[in-house]
């Protein structure tokens, strides 16, 4: 099978939620880097693929496709005998993984405010803003406690692209905005971080990008 | 007598794309209709089925599933071989399909989410005054992403390809409540094809029917 080709920057949240299920997968890939600093997301080239002018967009052969959340579904089915079953195996298990997976938004908006908003969009950090989006997130992550403290994933059982899409964005959280009593001071949520943030997978992601880190 | 439980409320935009979705299927359940006014869905026994709170559910026999795109893609999923085809037939097709359900997410639902909470919700349900700042706001928000609607449905009949699918369907009680209760849809309708789209969805019999489920 050819390489996909994943146009974007592993410093990307949304990227990384592509690579780290193509690893997960042990699929083929090759980064095609995008200069976003000299605006070629906004170009006629990259518009043509990606009408919002946003990354990553994937190309698979002659398919092209965009939105991180619609690609890691591809890959799921793409995938679908290889490697991990990141989807379920059943249609119940499934219709769990889209459950949590639509809760993921809601985390995802309260990270974005509190930390990609000031860090990288040159966004002052409002402290009222913060404040409520940390009250959200707080809200959100105690149902997951809940949940959590009677299944060791998300979705039951099983790792899937519930969990995996996360990742990068809690990440940001701990590791970067340097909130990470959020998830620390619960056990469960805590453990669940921890499981996934060792996977091999995660590590091969930061790997590509840890000179970042360091800036 | 039917053995999938709806619950939530009819008037409510994110139970009516459950419920036009089931009624596209053919299929069989019933509405279970919350005292949202009286705050059931923050009462313990929903909460059990319902950890944030929020409407709607479903209840398949035994099996329960909260979010509305889940729930969606599970009705497309289960019912895959009645009525047309909401999911594509194809991996491809259905990857489309993941796109646009993608895109309703990250670029459709909010300024059209918050334009016609202050449009419609707020002032029916929780008393507060129309706030036209918040609603020029979101819609020249959503004027820039119907733009991009518009170029791609002037090359293609619906979202994800020449289908009717989940992803156009989700789109359509914001969009309804947005252009005819709100009744600022120039957004929409000053566009050739979303209007064209629009159109062709809020003209089926299934969402008559859902419609049908609300009291003037």
């Amino acid at each position: 099978m050819a390489a996909i080709k994943v146009i974007g920057v592993p410093t990307s949240t949304c990227t990384q939620r592509v690579l780290v299920v193509l690893i997960e997968k042990g699929a083929e890939y090759v980064i095609q880097p995008l200069d976003m600093m000299n605006g070629a997301h906004k170009k006629p080239e990259h518009l043509a693929i990606q009408p919002f002018g946003q990354i990553p967009v994937i190309v698979d052969g002659t398919f092209t496709l965009f939105e991180s959340r619609g690609i890691v579904r591809y890959l799921a089915d793409k995938y679908e005998g290889q490697g991990p079953s990141l989807y379920g195996k059943t249609l119940h298990e499934k219709a769990l993984v889209e459950q949590w997976l639509a809760v993921e938004i809601a985390i995802t908006a309260a990270v974005v405010q509190l930390v990609l908003g000031p860090k990288f969009r040159g966004i002052p950090t409002d402290e009222a803003i913060v404040y409520s989006s940390l009250e959200k997130l707080e809200k959100v992550l105690d149902v997951y406690e809940a949940h959590l403290a009677k299944s060791k994933f998300l979705a039951g059982d099983f790792l899937s692209i519930a969990d995996l899409v996360q990742l990068p964005f809690l990440f940001l959280l701990v590791e970067v905005a340097k909130r990470g009593e959020v998830v620390t001071s619960r056990k469960h949520v805590h453990k669940w971080y921890e499981t996934i943030s060792s996977l091999p997978s995660w590590k091969k992601v930061l790997s590509l990008y840890a000179w970042v880190l360091l800036t | 007598m039917a053995t999938f439980k709806v619950i939530g409320i009819a008037p409510s935009p994110y139970t009516q794309r459950v419920l036009v979705v089931l009624n596209e299927k053919g299929a069989d359940y019933f509405l279970q209709e919350i005292d949202r006014m009286g705050n059931a869905q923050k009462k313990p026994e929903h909460l059990l089925l319902q950890p944030f709170g929020q409407i709607p559910v479903i209840q398949d026999g035994d099996f329960t599933l909260f979010e509305s795109r889940a729930i969606v893609r599970y009705i497309a999923d289960k019912y895959e071989g009645q009525g047309p085809s909401l999911y594509g037939k194809t991996l491809e097709e259905r990857a489309l399909v993941e796109q646009w359900l993608a895109v309703e997410v990250e670029e459709f639902d909010s300024p059209t989410g918050a334009a016609v909470f202050q449009l419609v919700f707020g002032p029916k349900y929780v008393g507060i005054p129309t706030d036209e700042a918040i609603v020029s706001s979101s819609l020249e928000k959503l004027a820039k992403v119907l733009d991009v609607y518009e170029a791609h449905l002037s090359k293609s009949k619906f979202l994800a390809g020449d289908f009717l699918s989940i992803a156009d369907l989700v789109h359509l009680p914001l969009l309804f409540f947005l252009v005819t209760v709100g009744n600022r849809g120039e957004v929409v309708t000053s566009r050739k094809h979303v209007k064209a789209w629009y159109e062709t969805m809020s003209s089926l019999p299934s969402w008559y029917k859902v419609l049908s489920l609300l009291s003037p």
